[in-house]
């Protein structure tokens, strides 16, 4: 069996064995071989769980409800292993070994591949998406877009008449995506393997699909047309239910930024890194960073992937040592306390520095998001009706009032995303943190995040967003730090 | 390279196939449970020293890896002088804690019986990679596959938890939570990131399973484990070694069993 393989859906549904309602019903499809496929639909409209069932990786009847038919070539997925390849989102979650070449060559040994032809095939999977590393290379040091690069070669190897991409590009930089997209460009430039995309982000996408098709969230297909005309005709209505339809970015109208804004935090002559664990000495990030955190002012920190970016964040909010310079608190800041921050009480934070982890889950400490709000104000021991009225404020303006009993873990992307962003708020930090703050999110929490950071700016904070985001950097950005490819910083 | 994906250096002892270093290792280390004397373990002791320069660990290294063996030989090497079977002359008196030359020689017998087991166990990882390890397990000892390749899975989710437990302390702190209580912080960080090890082990299996593993096919294997004249003649080594150890530890009439 070779080529590109069909799928037939005919009345096909999914429901999660922990949810009420099924992520996916009633959905008919038809896609011929070798089509391309890019599949959209609002949070929560079962695009991620389709592309789980097309892999045959849904489980079994203690995992959930399954409804109608899904085949691929006229099997059902589970029988036709080796046929279709997933690529998942995280590029550090599917890396199954320590090896480059060893990674590429595991799902040809779960297919039975005889060794010779296994070794010939991690050659060819390698260079087709162009990742030029030798054999033995460790998977840790790859970068994002390497990783994922890695990930569609490991797949590849198998010869899959099928190609699921779910959101391959949203942990990634400018450079990663471009890497990424022209990989996948080159593998189905030949039509020999159908490809089904899931992408936020329509863009990315756009030139090399021949078909989008939009799912119903609760059941069914909205829109299914070639990407051009359905774009066009019912752009509007797509970017309504969040999704990054070209031309119809949302647009958040810019606060300007004030004069004479109060330095809050500075960076002089600043080295960043971490010592990892079971080392003696940490490993520099960045250095020679000199940067200036004021009041009222948005600071951008960008940079590639791995340009400690993330780590100067840590750093600036009085999380992590500097590897050498300092990072100076003014007065204004500190009041009473000693200059650095990284010596402050982690209470003493609180009303100082407010972070807003890259992972929301990080951050959470409780088991319903009304603790989770309340963290903060009883940590500076406020009083009940104080506590009260803050989390009430926060929860009605983030729209998280109706999860107020929910799980932190049990939410949607963009719910974690706001309650992460709430839960700072909570003490009122006169400086921000955010470390990619809008990654992964969907338009409309987009716009919402957006426009409640560029309030807070406007109301004195100071927000430092570190950020690959070119959107929230022309939205936001008032000052801009770029750190170029690891280990050499550079002010600006 | 991180500590769990350990650097392996090429070295002699690296480069024998790890079932064979396995067997070795398992050899000694039951066959010296099995007294309490001086004169096996000291053969053993001696023949490992001999075997170190082979193994490509610099001085520090080696101190690094063996020092948690060293330290518990050590402890438990004073604590068997201090409270061991007394017999023979006294050599110090304490109180009610004696020390004699009997209890002497029983403490230099347990610490070198712990550095004989302990320090081939060490030598073992620091010098075998965890892939090869696993190729070894499950194409010659013909353990399961889904079990080993599983476990090696696993260990690659240790480097990711590492840095979840690092990014869970900095939250901590950055909360405001990190002033007091570190004993109940550290439990319940404890319980956040057993959280995120079922969930990143999920993701994994998902990954793993979309490639085709645990399928009914019989899986084929890209890199070869064999054992090679080198390893048979690594491990006949080692058997006559602990032979030579326990024949002379008859002989010279040390031998003691511990059952």
């Amino acid at each position: 069996m070779s080529g590109a393989a069909r799928i037939t859906a005919r009345g096909w549904g999914w429901r999660h064995g922990d949810r009420p309602r099924p992520a996916v019903s009633g959905l008919d499809l038809d896609v011929a071989p070798g089509e391309r496929l890019l599949l959209l639909g609002a949070s929560g409209a079962g695009k991620s769980t389709l592309l789980a069932g097309l892999a045959g990786v849904l489980g079994d009847a203690q995992d959930g409800d399954r409804a109608g038919e899904l085949l691929v070539d006229g099997m059902v997925p589970e029988a036709a292993r080796g046929r279709v390849g997933l690529v998942l989102q995280d590029p550090d979650g599917q890396t199954v070994l320590a090896r480059v070449g060893d990674e590429v060559a595991f799902g040809c040994e779960n297919l039975g591949v005889p060794r010779d032809e296994i070794w010939r095939r991690v050659g060819e999977a390698l260079e087709a998406v162009g990742l030029d590393v030798p054999f033995d290379h460790p998977t840790s040091e790859l970068s994002g877009g390497q990783k994922q690069r890695l990930a569609i070669a490991s797949v590849l190897a198998m010869r899959p008449g099928l190609l699921l991409l779910d959101e391959p590009t949203a942990n990634l930089d400018p450079d990663g995506v471009a890497e990424v997209h022209d990989a996948v460009e080159r593998l189905v430039a030949a039509r020999e393997t159908t490809l089904v995309v899931v992408e936020h982000r329509v863009q990315t996408w756009l030139d090399l699909a021949d078909r989008v098709v939009v799912l119903e969230p609760g059941g069914g297909v909205r829109a299914d047309g070639p990407p051009t005309s359905l774009l066009r005709e019912r752009g509007a209505e797509l970017a309504a239910s969040g999704i990054w339809v070209p031309g119809h970015h949302p647009v958040v109208d810019r606060i300007p930024a004030a004069e004479e804004a109060p330095a809050l935090l500075v960076g002089e002559a600043l080295a960043v890194g971490r010592r990892r664990f079971g080392e003696r000495a940490p490993r520099t990030a960045a250095s020679g960073i000199e940067v200036t955190v004021r009041s009222a002012r948005t600071t951008a920190v960008v940079g590639p992937n791995g340009a400690g970016k993330s780590t100067l964040g840590l750093t600036l909010a009085g999380l992590l040592t500097p590897v050498g310079g300092r990072v100076v608190a003014t007065q204004t800041l500190a009041g009473p306390l000693g200059d650095a921050p990284v010596r402050w009480r982690s209470r003493e934070l609180l009303t100082r520095i407010g972070t807003v982890f890259q992972d929301p889950e990080h951050q959470f400490l409780r088991g319903t998001v009304r603790d989770e709000l309340e963290v903060g104000p009883r940590a500076l021991r406020r009083g009940e009706a104080d506590v009260a009225s803050v989390r009430d404020e926060l929860a009605t303006r983030l729209r998280l009032g109706a999860l107020l009993e929910a799980n932190p873990f049990t939410l949607s992307g963009g719910e974690k995303r706001r309650l992460s962003v709430a839960s700072v708020l909570a003490t009122a930090p006169r400086v921000i943190v955010a470390d990619e703050p809008t990654f992964g999110q969907d338009a409309l929490t987009w716009a919402e995040l957006v426009r409640l950071l560029g309030e807070l700016v406007a109301s004195g904070t100071a927000l430092v967003a570190i950020t690959h985001d070119q959107e929230l950097v022309d939205a936001l950005a008032d000052d801009r730090l770029v750190l170029g490819p690891a280990r050499q910083g550079v002010g600006g | 390279m991180s500590l769990v994906v350990p650097e392996i250096r090429r070295s002699w002892v690296a480069g024998i196939n790890p079932l064979a270093k396995l067997v070795v290792a398992l050899l000694v280390g039951v066959t010296l449970v099995l007294s309490i004397d001086i004169v096996s373990a000291g053969i053993v002791v001696a023949v490992i020293v001999v075997l170190l320069p082979f193994c490509g660990l610099s001085a520090r290294q080696l101190a690094v890896r063996t020092s948690p063996i060293v330290v518990s030989a050590v402890f438990a090497g004073i604590a068997t002088a201090l409270y061991g079977v007394d017999a023979g002359a006294v050599l110090l008196r304490i109180g009610p804690i004696t020390v004699t030359e009997g209890s002497v020689a029983l403490a230099v017998a347990i610490l070198l019986r712990v550095l004989a087991v302990g320090v081939p166990a060490v030598l073992l990882f620091a010098t075998t990679d965890p892939t090869d390890l696993a190729d070894a397990l499950a194409q010659l000892a013909k353990l399961p596959a889904r079990f080993v390749l599983g476990a090696l899975a696993a260990l690659r989710l240790v480097g990711l938890l590492l840095d979840d437990w690092e990014a869970l302390s900095l939250a901590r702190r950055a909360r405001g939570v990190a002033d007091r209580g570190r004993i109940r912080r550290f439990l319940v960080q404890a319980g956040t990131l057993l959280v995120f090890a079922v969930r990143r082990g999920g993701k994994l299996a998902t990954a793993m399973e979309a490639r085709g593993f645990g399928g009914s096919v019989r899986r084929s294997w890209a890199r070869v484990s064999v054992l090679r004249t080198r390893d048979i003649g690594f491990m006949a080594v080692g058997a006559l070694v602990v032979a030579v150890a326990v024949a002379a530890a008859v002989v010279l009439g040390t031998w003691r069993w511990v059952l």
